[in-house]
C-alpha cells in the first residue's frame, strides 16, 4: 500500500536530468546512490524531484537510530551489527553523522575507521555526513539519505550520531528503533540522561561491559527504564513492574507501552550483538502489532511537511527583506524610530497572507 | 549561520594503503584540508586497494588523496585506479598521491591518472590550492 502512495507511482520525473540517476539508483547502482546522497546534502537543484521520485520506493527498510556520548563505542557497536545483519543475509546501510567546525565548515569525519568488519562489502553502504551547521536542516538531510538507502533497497539503515544536543536527538528521532549507548561507570553522564536522551531510548545499550561499574550501570538503566514507564502507565504498571527487573509483563503490552529493553555488550569483541539485534527486531514487532508504526510514520512525515513548509516560507521572507534593501537598512529604519519592528514584519508577511488566503479562496470557489 | 556555503563543500578522502604504519603526514594533510573547510574522510591505516575504493565510492570523494611511503605505490595505487574505474567514479574524482615517490615512478603514476604527486617539503597550502584548483567538474 505504502509503496503505492502516489497516483503516477513509478512515473514520478525527477528533472533537471537526474531521471537516470534516479533510475540507476532503483537498479542498484552503487555510484547512483552516492550520487543522490550528496545532492541531498548540498541540496543542489533538483535534489527535491529526485527524493519524491524516490518516495514510493520507501517504507521496507528497519530505520535504526544509534546514539550515545562520544567514546561510548558507537561506530564499533555499528560496526558489528552491521556484520551481524550480514551474516543473516541482509543487506545494511549506514548514515554516520559528525559535527563541523562552526567557523570553517570543514570536519574530519572519522566514523568509517571502525568499520572494519565489513571491508570490500559493497552491501554495507557506509557514508559519513557532516552537520554543516544547518539549523533543522541536519534531521531532513539524514531523513531524505536515509529514503535514498530504503528506496535502494537496503534491508537494514542505521542511523549513527553523537547524542549531544537537540539538533542530534531530531536526527536520531528519524529512526523507528532508537539505540542510546551507555558506557559503565558514567554515574553522572546516567543523571544527565535524564533530559532528553531517556525519553527517546527504546533500547538502552550498556557497552563495554568487561569494564569495572558495568552491573552497577546496568542497574540503573534498569531502574530509570522502569520509572520512567511508572511515570506514564500510572499504579497499575508500577505494580506489575516491581514483579522483576527487565521482564516484561502483559500488562505493559495492554497499555500499547513498549518498555525499553536492556542489553549489555562488548562491542569490540561482538559480545552482545546477537540479543541486541533481537532486541531491534523485538521493537520492530512491537511498533507493527501495535499500530504504533503508523502513528510513528505520521509523526514523522507531519514534521518533515512543517520544517519544509517553514523553510521555504523562511526564504520567501528573505527574498522579500533583500527587495526592501535588505534587513540592516530595515533595522535602521526602526532605530530611528521611522518604524517599529511589528510594522516591518507585518509589511513583509502581509504579501504572503494574501496570497494565501486567495488560494483558499479559490480552492473553495472550485 | 556562520557557514557561508556558497562554493560547494569539497569532500576529501584521505587514505592509508598498504603496510606503511606511518601516518604523521596523513593527519597533517587531514587537519590541513579540515581547516581549509573542506569535509574530510579518514580511512585509518593499513587499508586495502578495495577498501579506499568502497570508501571513496560510498563517500563520493571529490578528492582522493593516498599516502603511502612504503615504497608500493606502483602495486596499489594502479589497483585503486582501477577499481574506481570499475564502479564508474574515476572521471570525477581528483587523485592525488603523497609521500617518497622517485621521479620515474612519478610520470608512470600521472600517466595512469593521478593528478599529482606531492613529495616531502610540499607545504599546506600549496596543496590546498592545488585542489581548489583543479576540482572536477561535477554534473
Amino acid at each position: 500500500m505504502d509503496r503505492n502512495g502516489t497516483e503516477s507511482g513509478d512515473a514520478v520525473a525527477a528533472g533537471d536530468g537526474h531521471d537516470e540517476l534516479v533510475a540507476d539508483l532503483l537498479a542498484g547502482s552503487h555510484r547512483a546512490l552516492a550520487r543522490v546522497i550528496t545532492l541531498i546534502e548540498d541540496q543542489s537543484p533538483g535534489y527535491r524531484d529526485v527524493v519524491s521520485a524516490l518516495h514510493p520506493h520507501t517504507g521496507s527498510a528497519d530505520v535504526i537510530g544509534v546514539t550515545g556520548a562520544p567514546g561510548a563505542g558507537k561506530s564499533t557497536l555499528v560496526d558489528k551489527l552491521a556484520a551481524a545483519y550480514r551474516d543473516r543475509g541482509d543487506t545494511v546501510g549506514v548514515v554516520a553523522v559528525d559535527p563541523a567546525s562552526p567557523y570553517t565548515g570543514g570536519a574530519v569525519l572519522g566514523d568509517r575507521i571502525r568499520m572494519g568488519s565489513n571491508v570490500g562489502d559493497m552491501d554495507v553502504f557506509f557514508r559519513s555526513m557532516s552537520a554543516r551547521g544547518q539549523l533543522g536542516g541536519l534531521s531532513m538531510a539524514t531523513a531524505d539519505a536515509v529514503k535514498a538507502l530504503d528506496a535502494f533497497g537496503k534491508d537494514t539503515v542505521m542511523i549513527e550520531t553523537v547524542g549531544a544536543g537537540q539538533n542530534e536527538v531530531d536526527v536520531v528521532r528519524t529512526a523507528d528503533t532508537v539505540a542510546v549507548l551507555v558506557q559503565p561507570g558514567a554515574g553522572d553522564d546516567v543523571q544527565t540522561l535524564k533530559a532528553g536522551i531517556l525519553e527517546i531510548g527504546d533500547v538502552f545499550v550498556v557497552n563495554k561491559t568487561d569494564m569495572d561499574g558495568a552491573e552497577r550501570t546496568l542497574v540503573e538503566i534498569e531502574e530509570m527504564v522502569h520509572r520512567r514507564e511508572g511515570d506514564t502507565a500510572g499504579f497499575d504498571a508500577g505494580h506489575h513492574g516491581a514483579v522483576a527487573g527487565g521482564a516484561r509483563t502483559e500488562n505493559d503490552a495492554d497499555a500499547g507501552g513498549w518498555t525499553p529493553d536492556v542489553v549489555g555488550t562488548v562491542a569490540n569483541a561482538g559480545e552482545g550483538v546477537p540479543e541486541l539485534i533481537a532486541a531491534f527486531d523485538a521493537h520492530a514487532t512491537h511498533l507493527r502489532e501495535s499500530g504504533e508504526l503508523v502513528r510513528t510514520q505520521r509523526r514523522r512525515y507531519a514534521q518533515e511537511i512543517r520544517t519544509l513548509v517553514r523553510a521555504d516560507i523562511g526564504a520567501l521572507a528573505s527574498a522579500a527583506i533583500e527587495r526592501r534593501g535588505g534587513i540592516e537598512t530595515l533595522a535602521d529604519r526602526v532605530r530611528r524610530k521611522e518604524t517599529d519592528p511589528y510594522a516591518v514584519a507585518a509589511e513583509l508577511v502581509g504579501p504572503i497572507e494574501s496570497c494565501v488566503d486567495d488560494a483558499v479562496d479559490e480552492t473553495a470557489g472550485e | 549561520m556562520s557557514v557561508d556555503s556558497e562554493e560547494r563543500t569539497v569532500r576529501c578522502l584521505v587514505a592509508k594503503v598498504g603496510l606503511d604504519g606511518h601516518d604523521r603526514g596523513a593527519h597533517v594533510i587531514a587537519r590541513a584540508f579540515r581547516d581549509a573547510g573542506f569535509e574530510v574522510v579518514y580511512s585509518g591505516l593499513h587499508r586495502a586497494p578495495e577498501e579506499i575504493v568502497q570508501a571513496a565510492v560510498q563517500e563520493d570523494v571529490d578528492v582522493l588523496g593516498i599516502s603511502i611511503l612504503s615504497g608500493a605505490h606502483n602495486t596499489l595505487v594502479p589497483k585503486v585506479i582501477a577499481g574506481l574505474r570499475e564502479y564508474g567514479a574515476f572521471e570525477d574524482t581528483l587523485v592525488l598521491v603523497g609521500g617518497i615517490v622517485p621521479d620515474e615512478d612519478e610520470t608512470e603514476l600521472k600517466s595512469l591518472g593521478v593528478a599529482e604527486v606531492f613529495g616531502p617539503g610540499t607545504s599546506m597550502a600549496e596543496t590546498v590550492e592545488f585542489v581548489r584548483a583543479n576540482l572536477p567538474e561535477r554534473a
